[in-house]
């Protein structure tokens, strides 16, 4: 089995190598011929793992297949595990990414860059299969790093546009210190157990968790806890949790595609995976569990208040999949690790495809990203709409599709749970499924419907996009209405994760909701006796009234609440603060070790001073040197007399 | 009765004539010369009278070595002083100070 895992994960490195370094040679045609057939084949083959493990019951992979090096007992290895919650994740990647590379061929038609532009998309596929697949820390963070590498590639695209400059920049930095605290979440697993594998991990968790660290002297904290929200400050940095949210929004620079593929459906998932992969480990320490789901609730909700003010396409949908983001943070927090995973995969689904469609609209307006701008467009673009109506509808939690049943289990997960901060998590993702229908039907209000805002020349040239554009959207539209339908008893409520995530009996919310479990339709009845699909429902019809309706009040509204929208416009002054604070205090202490440390103690005290110092020295010194024989022969009797005082006086 | 310690006040003092030749002459380059070579004899007064009263021939073989060494010190020294002339036209001591620091 180990060369088809092999195949799946190298067959996009080849493709990527290829499309990259012979892009002139094979042209564009073979370029994208050469990446999807890559990317294809590993689908086809995640699909047949995944089948032989569901119905043929394949075991548990788990083996090294190349070892790097060995240094001081530690193994450097290169190795697979592929279990039910890998081959999800395989799956996934994979066919969002195939979407998204025919989506390309449509998207990027015009663009200079598009070799290279196929060669990245199929290396970070690569680099998120070798993430996923992985059985060691080791691996993962290769693969945490390589579509951490691509992303930064792929945010600054168009190189020549400052502000993807900026963007992917940021995005780096800021990842750079959620990789910081994954580093040391790591290092903390070496030093408790000597290795980097998983299993040897898991296995020594118990113990892990009864010792602590000494930090002073009396003051010890325990070691699970450290580990555990160390390992979490990675995932924050690539999931977009907040305070390291900053990031996302701005990687919208980029391509369309890669905002589907990488910003929403795949690598900024890369930390809710790797939490529930952990989960053996979390669920050993409860403070960590607490805190993850507070910075979930926390960006679940305060994230999506964003989405409502503002105007960019892109930007809406990016929110969107923060304050999602945080719903899949909070399902971790509460040991719903199932129903953060089926969040994880449906959102997959959906939010590429909403991404898709607003890629879609963005080409038919000629790049105009302003929905201030659009309006009316249902007509013009009827298949864009559907699929884009359709992904909407998953997000919001419509009953029956996709969204509904992850995002309705989660809430109810939630409401199970009783760690601490579970009522403020409630609390968000309760208002947050308002907040969620709210913008999610502004946009397509504001979008689709309407009167017609854009200029006469645009409007002319409106036409549905052409058929490698539209075949991914229905393709992606297919699985956001019935994956939830079709999986949620088995994945969810089923034993589908058993040996791959491990969940204490204490907080065992989903098995508690098993228990009630009747099958989709008792699911979805129930589902009317809770508050959540009435907040949906208002929250559309808010939308409706608010930029249908009546579209002069949303201008009042922002008048009479002027604080609260400055509040908002300016992101709760995140990016104020981390230039103003951050990035200025940084700028200054390098300042003062420059001119202080460097130019004073440095240059002045130490290199310049101790030259001085000698020249003075020897200005004072040179005056003994006259020259004349004679002084010198009477230094030297007077030292040679004083020597052989010295031998003759010392007893 | 003439000792060992007369022999080693001959050479004293024959090596303080020397010294103080050395640091009094300002004029004459060549005196400087006679002086270093009045320091060897010196050491050579030492060594003689060391080597009877020890009765060790070695000390005898020395002098030997440092007659030779002082007779082709004085050779080069004289052949440099000849040349420092030509270049110089006078060979005063005192004007030799282009050490000077």
């Amino acid at each position: 089995m180990s060369n088809v895992y092999l195949i799946i994960v190298l067959a996009p490195l080849v493709a990527a190598l290829l499309a990259g370094l012979l892009g002139r040679v094979i042209g564009r045609a073979g370029a994208h011929s050469v990446t999807i057939l890559g990317v294809a084949t590993s689908f086809v083959l995640s699909a047949w793992v995944m089948k032989a493990q569901l119905i043929d019951g394949l075991a548990t992979y788990n083996a090294p297949v190349y070892t790097w090096l060995v240094t001081d007992g530690i193994r450097m290895q290169v190795g697979f595990l592929i279990d039910h919650l890998t081959v999800l994740m395989m799956v996934v990647v994979t066919f969002v990414s195939l979407m998204v590379h025919i989506y390309t061929i449509g998207y990027m038609h015009d663009d200079d860059g598009y070799q290279r532009f196929f060669a990245y998309i199929s290396l970070f596929t690569f680099a998120m299969l070798m993430l996923v697949m992985s059985n060691n820390f080791l691996q993962l963070f290769f693969g945490w790093e390589a579509v951490g590498v691509v992303s930064y590639l792929l945010i600054g695209f168009w190189y020549k546009r400052p502000t993807a400059i900026f963007a992917n920049l940021k995005a780096f930095l800021v990842n750079r210190v959620g990789d910081f605290g994954f580093l040391l979440g790591i290092a903390g697993i070496v030093y408790f157990t000597g290795s980097l594998d998983y299993a040897t991990a898991f296995h020594f968790a118990p113990q892990i968790a009864a010792s602590s660290f000494t930090l002073f002297e009396g003051q010890g904290y325990n070691a699970m806890t450290v580990i555990c929200i160390c390992l979490f400050i990675g995932a924050m940095g690539k999931s977009a949790q907040v305070p390291l949210h900053v990031w996302l929004p701005d990687s919208m620079e980029g391509p369309t595609p890669i905002s589907a593929l990488i910003h929403a459906a795949t690598m900024v998932t890369a930390g809710i995976f790797m939490v529930a992969r952990m989960s053996p480990l979390f669920e050993l320490s409860p403070v960590a569990l607490s805190f993850v789901l507070c910075i979930g609730a926390t960006t679940a909700l305060f994230m999506g208040f964003l989405g409502i003010v503002n105007n960019d396409i892109k930007r809406v949908v990016a929110y969107s999949t923060l304050s999602q983001l945080g719903y899949m943070t909070v399902a971790l927090g509460v040991s719903a690790y199932g129903a953060g995973i089926f969040h994880l995969m449906t959102h997959a689904f959906f939010k590429a495809l909403l991404f898709l469609a607003a890629g879609s609209v963005i080409i038919a307006m000629h790049h105009e990203q302003d929905m201030r701008h659009m309006g009316g467009l249902r007509k013009y673009l009827p298949i864009t709409y559907w699929t884009c109506l359709i992904g909407a509808l998953a997000l919001i939690g419509f009953p029956g599709f996709s969204g509904f049943f992850s995002k309705d289990a989660l809430i109810d997960a939630v409401g199970q749970s009783q760690i601490p901060g579970a009522r403020y998590a409630e609390f968000c993702v309760t208002v947050g499924v308002y907040v969620t229908a709210l913008y999610t039907f502004r946009m397509i209000f504001m979008t689709f419907h309407g009167e017609e805002r854009m200029d006469a020349h645009t409007r002319e040239h409106l036409h549905e996009s052409p058929w490698v554009v539209t075949v991914p959207l229905v393709l992606l539209a297919i699985p956001s209405v019935v994956i939830g339908w079709l999986t949620v008893g088995p994945v969810l409520f089923g034993h589908y994760f058993d040996g791959a995530i491990v969940v204490s009996p204490a907080h065992d919310v989903l098995g508690e909701l098993g228990r009630e479990y009747t099958g989709q339709g008792g699911f979805l009845l129930k589902a009317f006796a809770h508050l959540p699909i009435y907040l949906a429902a208002a929250g559309v019809a808010s939308a409706w009234a608010l930029y249908l309706r009546w579209p002069a009040i949303p201008a009042r509204l922002r008048a009479s609440l002027a604080p609260l929208y400055r509040v908002l416009d300016n992101k709760y002054w995140f990016d104020w603060f981390n230039e103003n604070v951050i990035a200025a205090g940084a700028r200054s202490l390098g300042r003062l070790f420059w001119h202080v440390g460097d130019e004073i103690v440095i240059d002045g005290a130490l290199v310049n001073g101790s030259a001085r110092g000698v020249s003075w020295l020897a200005a004072v010194v040179r005056h003994v040197q006259s020259g004349y024989l004679y002084h010198y022969a009477f230094a030297m009797i007077i030292g040679l007399s004083a020597l052989i005082a010295f031998l003759i006086f010392r007893t | 009765m003439i000792g060992l310690p007369h022999f080693l006040l001959l050479a004293g003092v024959l090596f303080s004539i020397a010294v103080a030749g050395v640091f009094l002459n300002r004029k004459n380059l060549i005196v400087l010369l006679m002086c270093i070579e009045l320091m060897l004899l010196a050491v050579n007064f030492n060594f003689i009278a060391f080597s009877h009263w020890l009765g060790d021939l070695n000390g005898q073989v020395f002098v030997f070595f440092i007659l030779t060494v002082a007779a082709a010190e004085s050779a080069i020294g004289l052949a440099i002083l000849v040349v420092l002339f030509r270049e110089r036209r006078g060979i005063n001591v005192d004007d030799l100070d282009t050490m000077r620091g």
